[in-house]
């Protein structure tokens, strides 16, 4: 990307006299002159070198540790260096929602590319371009099923919980009523959720693998979710369904999910992306911008934007939601992850990850910290740990981001980037501490 | 532009076909049709909605638009013509044959014209 944009006083004038004035105030000339303003309460301006100076100091306050061993919805992977060589492009860096698509057939080609690769993930039949983030996507779900008889949705309290705030947010505008269904053992509850689902319940989210890192039996909520009428959305971490059942596979008439981890860094909290995708029946009710493929004038392949009169700036006051907009280039850098990463190198930090958190996993309950549940976990797990602070202290001192305080102990995560000399030196340090 | 002589059609352009006293047929009329362009989704009402005369109760979508189908009676949907969901161009190359809703227990009719008085009142616009 360009840090040096050249605007030589020669082409200045040449841009100036192309529309016709000489002077660039000359462009102001339609506003009153009373309305203009001659000062600016603003500082002189600085040299490059004293601005770089200025930013670096503030860039220094951030902490960058060098071992991660937090998840708890955002994950550090490993982003091989293709990934942002290719979107810094200028041509696509700045490309937004491409309303004009005879001369957007580059990011339409390759959003549409980022949907088919979420449906091959997923298993579903249609992707949207993305929304938000996996919050909003999962919010966006819930009220997709909102019907005229049932406007109750159930959600796991496994679930994120930053995912139920914002679902709480906006059943608090929308009027559908929201209803946690309990966690036991440290996965959700099925009997409570076969109570839970009553005739007015339009829909359950779980989430998988769970906030805790353990893994739902997904397919028996499914079905418990269908005995009842209801819809099931499933909110999947992509890098674990290269190695899971696929939502498609547990019956989830709905997908959604955080794809952070495809290739978009921690960056302090965002931006992320939220991934959506759904089957034949329910993909009228998809927010936000779809892309399709089809055909121009001289048969040739193309790419545009699709079912728009879904959308609120057509649909208006009757849209379902709100979001006529993606995160296009967020979603463009998983596109290029995957393509990079290809089914295997998704398929290997999968299981890197995995066997990582596992082997931390053993050596944490080798110094007493077991863990807190039973059962299988992906690449997160929560141990017991009677000094939270003090640990997480420790480890801080020496560089390492430990995992998240939760109710009973710690939440941890190993991904693939985490090497076993780091797994072993974080042990090490606890140990000191335990 | 056609407009056959045994329905009867309100001035939101729909038409209503009487199949007894308190059963009715809806649908679109020709002018409403050619108005709106290529239709390419109806969403339909469902069984056992309520129906207000003069209030939308379903509408359709052509490519760059959506546009309300405004009852012409008040009634319960009996039954939603399913055929349009797969096949919405109907609605343009048959109006009067394909009919979206059948409604009952009819209680109450917006403004209604016979067909002459509906083409003059197109006529005029």
């Amino acid at each position: 990307m360009g840090s040096y944009i050249p605007n030589t006083r020669a082409q200045r004038e040449e841009m100036l006299s192309a529309v016709g004035v000489s002077r660039v105030e000359d462009l102001f000339a339609a506003v009153p002159h009373e309305m203009l303003l001659e000062h600016l309460d603003l500082p002189a301006g600085l040299s490059e070198l004293e601005v770089r100076r200025a930013v670096e100091a503030m860039a220094a306050k951030n902490k960058v540790y060098g071992t991660v061993l937090r998840g708890a919805g955002a994950y550090r992977h490993f982003i091989p260096s293709v990934v942002k060589s290719v979107i810094s492009r200028e041509e696509l860096v700045t490309a937004y929602t491409p309303y004009q698509a005879e001369v957007s057939q580059g990011i339409l080609q390759a959003i549409f590319e980022y949907q088919t690769m979420i449906c091959a993930l997923t298993g579903m039949e249609v992707s949207n371009a993305s929304v938000y983030d996996g919050s909003t996507a999962a919010a966006e779900a819930i009220a997709m099923c909102r019907d005229r008889k049932k406007n109750k949705a159930l959600v796991s309290a496994c679930a994120d919980p930053q995912t139920i705030a914002v679902m709480r947010t906006y059943c608090f505008g929308s009027g559908m009523e929201l209803e946690v269904v309990p966690a036991k053992d440290g996965r959700t509850d099925l009997e409570a959720l076969k109570a839970a689902l009553t005739a007015d319940a339009a829909c359950v989210y779980l989430q998988q693998p769970n906030f805790f890192g353990n893994i739902e039996d997904a397919k028996a909520a499914g079905e418990a979710v269908h005995a009842a009428g209801a819809k099931y959305i499933m909110g999947c971490n992509p890098i674990a369904l290269a190695v899971m059942e696929t939502p498609a596979e547990c019956g989830a008439d709905i997908a959604v999910g955080e794809a952070q981890p495809l290739g978009l860094d921690l960056a302090f909290g965002g931006p992320y992306l939220g991934y959506m995708a759904a089957n034949k029946a329910m993909f009228r009710k998809l927010p936000g911008r779809i892309v399709g493929q089809t055909h121009d004038v001289d048969g040739n392949v193309g790419y545009v934007l699709t079912l728009t009169a879904r959308e609120q700036h057509i649909r208006r006051e009757k849209a379902s939601s709100n979001i006529c907009s993606n995160q296009a280039l967020c979603a463009f850098a998983a596109g290029v992850y995957l393509s990079a990463m290809g089914a295997e190198g998704l398929r290997q930090a999968a299981k890197l990850s995995m066997s990582k958190a596992h082997y931390l996993a053993a050596e944490l309950a080798k110094i007493g910290l077991p863990r807190l549940h039973e059962g299988p976990f992906f690449h997160e797990f929560a141990t017991k740990c009677d000094k939270p602070g003090a640990v997480l202290k420790a480890l801080d001192e020496q560089g390492i981001l430990g995992g998240l305080a939760v109710d009973g102990g710690i939440l941890w995560c190993a991904t693939e980037v985490v090497s076993k000399e780091e797994i072993d030196r974080a042990v090490a340090i606890i140990k000191e501490v335990c | 532009m056609t407009f056959p002589a045994e329905l009867k059609y309100s001035k939101d352009h729909e038409w209503v076909k009487m199949l007894d006293g308190a059963t009715a047929l809806v649908g679109i009329t020709d002018f409403a049709q050619s108005e709106l362009g290529d239709l390419v989704f109806i969403n339909l009402p469902q069984e056992g909605d309520d129906v207000t005369a003069d209030e939308a109760f379903c509408d359709v979508e052509s490519v760059k638009a959506v546009s309300d189908v405004v009852s012409p009676v008040t009634g319960v949907v009996e039954e939603a013509n399913t055929e349009l969901e797969d096949e919405p161009q109907k609605l343009n190359e048959d109006p009067y044959g394909a009919w979206i809703a059948k409604i009952k227990d009819i209680s109450a009719f917006g403004e209604l014209l016979s067909a002459e008085e509906y083409e003059a009142f197109i006529e005029k616009k």
